[in-house]
């Protein structure tokens, strides 16, 4: 729940809706369903047309983020080198469509236009690390990798508060 | 005066008219999708493109004002393959089912494909799909079949302010869909189905109650009764290419016998009955220091919008149930009664110009005892099928009159169907019953045309009561917003969602012709004018129910069979 950021604002101007948006996704991390109500009734306006805003641009999420952000790079270059098959072995192994956060939000799956490494094609970025000349064999390991390192941070995580 | 030429024909338009409408004035036929008369233009589907000497690429038309001199051709290849191509994409990216659609033979991609001579599959590729919205009692919404014209958006938003869908996502994943691509039956939508008079395609349509109905007609327990909308009459006749505004009242009444209905009452018969109701309610307001002012209750799509977003000003609302659920409500007790049939045997079946009602009929405090007063409603579209299906056809169909005594009515009826003719009827009669004289003229020209808030103000006895007419919803605002800051000074109000009221219903035959609304209103307002009485309170078999049953109105037991109770369904914040 946040308070303070409608003070910036006045009310029922149409032109706040996407600084307003950029706000909440700034303070919570994504858009969830009660603040666009409060956004519409805030600028009033229908929450249709928040909704709609909000699902038109690339920059806000409706879901909130897992811990690991997959980014699968479909640009040229990666395309030409089958990387709509990396994307589909991601989509197997984490068993959720692009644009999807995991049950346990552990990852988010993601894709992007291009990540600018096209001489190692085809190419993700988990996190900040990046993966290239993919075969649909790796993908995997490096989920395996990632579940392993999570649990190790969770388990040491309460252990400390445990102490 | 602009002088320009289209395909080689000298035009005279006027300054700041479009070339769609400079075309249409010398007979030249432009086709649109997108476009929407009155509202300024989206050039979104470019479908209306034509080809301007001297400008790069094609333009829309519907988009462009005309210039002097300006040399135009809406019908050279270029234009042609381009329009083409536009077809053949939305055709590839639409479900293959015109066969089994409802809006087979009645659908503007149709039409375009057949204009444009599509002959074959020029475009292989990914379809989209998205599942049905069957969540709401009166519509469907089918996104696959939606072509992302805008038009249902833009009816929504800008002429019914009630924004309950909108466009959401982007290029192939685009689609007009409710907040959270929920359903309708939990969005701002009051199911008015103004998006269905709209649509070009079958992406928004009634949800039909025609399985319902057949099936109580083929069940030999059942006594099926059947009752029909005053705007009815006025349009049924377009399904079947008669002229705009023909009155058929006497051929329904013909055809629902021959479908088999025991008995074909009228709608018009309980709009004298609202109107007693509602009169007198409306003077014990006055009289009483009730809470003024008062509303009229009698669309349920006005209904569901208060309820909804001001459900704080419902005691403004008159308490009495819509006509039609009057009328229902009078078949199962007193009719019932009088004609020793089971009410539970009982099947009620309206007739309606509008898609609320379905929803309204549905209502648990529109019930006795678990029996709806009404129990399905049909539009005139979903009646028409029923009526082809059985073969019934108005060319040489003869007249019939409707049954008694719920068939018997007045002029102040039937002009319920038209914005402003509630309100006419309402004080027809509120003038009588306070002074004791009628009226000195009867029609009330300040409460009819197309007016978005129609204002009147008319002395009865020594006080000057005001009035208005909310001409469709989203003229509604403006008003509450009034009576919420304390300076509304009216003293009754009329609200009907639909502009220009029933006879423009989301139920009613569905083409883009400009003229339906003022020839369908024209159609009524001269049943009117020609009826013997024009009256509620003249309404014999009206004021027989009171005599043999209701006592009078207002009474203790009117108010059991014939008022009903509102909800507050105030969705934004619910937890």
């Amino acid at each position: 729940m946040i308070t303070n950021i409608y003070s910036n604002y006045s009310k029922n101007d149409r032109s706040s809706l996407i600084p307003i948006l950029q706000d909440i996704q700034e303070e919570i991390g994504y858009l969830p369903e009660s603040e666009l109500k409060r956004a519409a009734e805030f600028i009033g306006i229908p929450l249709s047309t928040v909704y709609g805003v909000a699902t038109f641009y690339n920059q806000f999420r409706l879901t909130p983020l897992g811990k690991n952000i997959i980014r699968v790079c479909r640009g040229t270059a990666c395309h030409v080198k089958n990387s709509a098959n990396i994307l589909q072995a991601l989509e197997t192994e984490l068993r959720i469509k692009a644009g999807e956060t995991t049950r346990d939000k552990l990852f988010t799956l993601e894709t992007v236009a291009c990540i600018g490494a096209c001489s190692i094609a085809p190419v993700i970025s988990v996190n900040d690390e990046y993966f290239g000349r993919l075969n649909v064999k790796d993908i995997p390991k490096i989920i395996t990798k990632y579940t392993r390192e999570s649990k190790l941070k969770k388990s040491a995580e309460t252990t400390m508060a445990g102490q | 005066m602009i002088e320009l030429t289209i395909n080689n024909i000298k035009v005279k338009a006027e300054s700041g008219m479009t070339i769609l409408d400079a075309a249409k004035s010398v007979g030249i036929h432009i086709p649109t999708l997108c476009h929407m008369k009155e509202l300024f233009p989206t050039g979104a589907c470019r479908i209306c493109v034509v080809e301007v000497e001297g400008m790069r690429g094609l333009t829309p038309s519907c988009a462009y004002p005309v210039q002097e001199n300006m040399v135009v051709q809406t019908n050279s290849s270029r234009v042609r393959r381009a329009r083409k191509t536009i077809v053949e994409l939305l055709v590839e990216n639409h479900p293959q089912d015109c066969l089994i659609c409802v809006r087979n033979k009645n659908c503007e991609l149709q039409d375009l494909s057949e204009k444009y001579a599509l002959r074959e599959h020029r475009y292989a590729g990914e379809k989209k799909d998205h599942a049905i919205d069957i969540s709401s009692a009166s519509m469907e919404r089918d996104p696959a079949k939606c072509i992302l014209c805008g038009r249902c958006v833009r009816v929504c938003n800008e002429i019914q302010k009630v924004g309950a869908i909108d466009f959401t996502n982007r290029g192939f994943k685009s689609n007009v869909t409710t907040p959270f691509n929920k359903g309708l039956n939990i969005s701002d939508c009051i199911l008015c189905g103004q998006c269905i008079l709209v649509c070009p395609t079958a992406a928004l349509r009634e949800k039909s109650h025609s399985k319902e109905v057949a099936d109580a007609l083929n069940n030999k327990k059942k006594y099926c009764i059947v009752q029909i909308a005053p705007a009815v009459r006025a349009s049924l006749g377009e399904e079947y290419n008669l002229p705009m505004g023909s009155n058929v009242t006497g051929q329904i009444v013909t055809g629902l016998r021959r479908l088999g209905f025991k008995k074909v009452f009228d709608t018009n018969f309980a709009a004298d009955l609202t109107i007693m109701e509602e009169a007198t309610e409306l003077i014990h307001r006055i009289e009483e220091g009730g809470k003024l002012p008062m509303f009229t209750s009698c669309c349920p799509g006005w209904v569901k919008y208060i309820e909804q977003n001001r459900p704080h000003l419902l005691d403004h609302v008159s308490t009495c149930k819509s006509p039609h659920e009057m009328e229902g409500a009078v078949l199962k007790s007193y009719y019932a009664k009088k004609m020793g049939i089971n009410p539970e045997d009982m099947f009620v079946v309206s007739v309606m110009p509008c898609t609320v009602k379905k929803f309204e009929s549905e209502r648990p405090e529109l019930s006795s005892e678990k029996l709806p007063d009404v129990d399905a409603v049909l539009t005139v579209r979903e009646l028409v099928r029923m009526f082809k299906m059985a073969g019934i056809d108005f060319d040489d169909l003869p007249e019939d009159n409707f049954d008694n005594p719920l068939g018997e009515s007045t002029g102040a009826a039937v002009i319920f169907g038209s914005s402003g003719g509630v309100m006419e009827a309402a004080l027809r009669t509120a003038y009588f019953k306070i002074t004791g004289d009628n009226l000195e003229n009867l029609e009330l020209n300040d409460l009819r045309g197309m007016g978005g808030i129609k204002e009147a103000s008319i002395k009865i006895s020594d006080k000057d009561v005001k009035v208005a007419v909310v001409n469709g919803i989203g003229n509604v605002g403006k008003v509450l917003d009034k009576i919420e800051e304390g300076s509304c000074d009216y003293t009754f109000i009329e609200v009907m969602a639909c502009p220009g009221g029933c006879v423009n219903g989301g139920g009613q035959p569905i083409h883009q012709k400009p003229e339906k609304i003022r020839k369908r209103v024209q159609s009524l307002y001269e049943i009117d004018s020609k009826s013997s009485s024009r009256m509620s309170h003249e309404n014999e078999s009206v004021l027989k129910i009171y005599d043999e049953l209701l006592g009078e109105p207002n009474s203790r037991k009117a108010h059991e069979i014939l008022h009903t109770t509102y909800v507050d369904r105030k969705i934004h914040f619910r937890k």
